[in-house]
């Protein structure tokens, strides 16, 4: 398992060289910054370093838990990055396609919302309005709760 | 007890720092934001709509009636936006 924050460019070829070496199926999602105000030069994203960490591990731990995976790889960026650029990747490896899709999703639901993250949108005159986050998202977790509870708050302790 | 405070993204920027050192006996999260509200006109302002804020304890999510007993830090922020 292989969790990083970080500011560099990650290399998608590379980190997936020797990624679940033996499984079936590998599953990667790479989120890129996306304009959408028709203005944006940039995003800035924000994070709570020490928690960030915590909170990946503790929902990559909880996918680890949920599906039988070979292997996984959060990378998320942070810091000032252009429109087009990457922000973060995620792989998963299975032994099967279904599990490694499962837990993808799940990471990529998770990430949305339990994850301290804080997107700006940097226009041609500089700092624009932080991104509101979306209702939809966080009713996107809702499909991984168990029956009859509510999807839990992340880290380490879901209770 | 002594809390370290850390305020992110426009909570930062309405408070005016990332982080406070607070001296306090507040028993819930809740009794600690009703402390912070009375520092001043902008914590006031950052800390008005808690439907907008979320906290988290010692660096797990937590609620506003999150007891403090034994905690040291704890930060608010707007709801996160990762992906």
């Amino acid at each position: 398992m292989r969790i990083s924050v970080q500011t560099e460019p990650f290399d998608l070829g590379a980190e997936l060289a020797g990624f679940g070496r033996g499984a079936g199926a590998v599953v990667t999602f790479t989120g890129l910054v996306r304009d959408d105000t028709g203005t944006m030069v940039a995003l800035e994203l924000e994070h709570y370093p020490g928690m960030t960490e915590k909170s990946l591990r503790g929902i990559a731990a909880q996918a680890q838990a949920r599906w039988t995976l070979a292997d996984l790889t959060i990378i998320h960026r942070y810091g000032r990055l252009s429109v087009g650029a990457p922000i973060m990747m995620i792989a998963t490896a299975a032994r099967h396609r279904k599990d490694a899709f499962d837990a993808a999703e799940f990471l990529m639901d998770y990430l949305k919302s339990r994850a301290p993250f804080w997107k700006r949108e940097i226009g041609p005159d500089g700092p624009g309005a932080w991104v509101e986050a979306r209702g939809s998202d966080e009713a996107a977790l809702d499909r991984w709760a168990p029956p009859g509870g509510r999807a839990g708050a992340g880290g380490d302790d879901p209770a | 007890m002594t809390l370290n405070v850390l305020y992110f993204a426009w909570l930062r920027e309405r408070i005016g720092a990332p982080s406070e050192t607070v001296e306090t006996d507040a028993a819930t999260v809740a009794d600690l934001v009703s402390e912070l509200r009375a520092r001043s006109e902008y914590h006031e302002a950052a800390l008005s709509d808690l439907g907008a804020v979320r906290v988290a304890v010692d660096q797990d999510l937590a609620e506003m009636e999150t007891p403090l007993q034994g905690a040291r830090e704890v930060a608010f922020f707007p709801p996160m936006t990762g992906g």
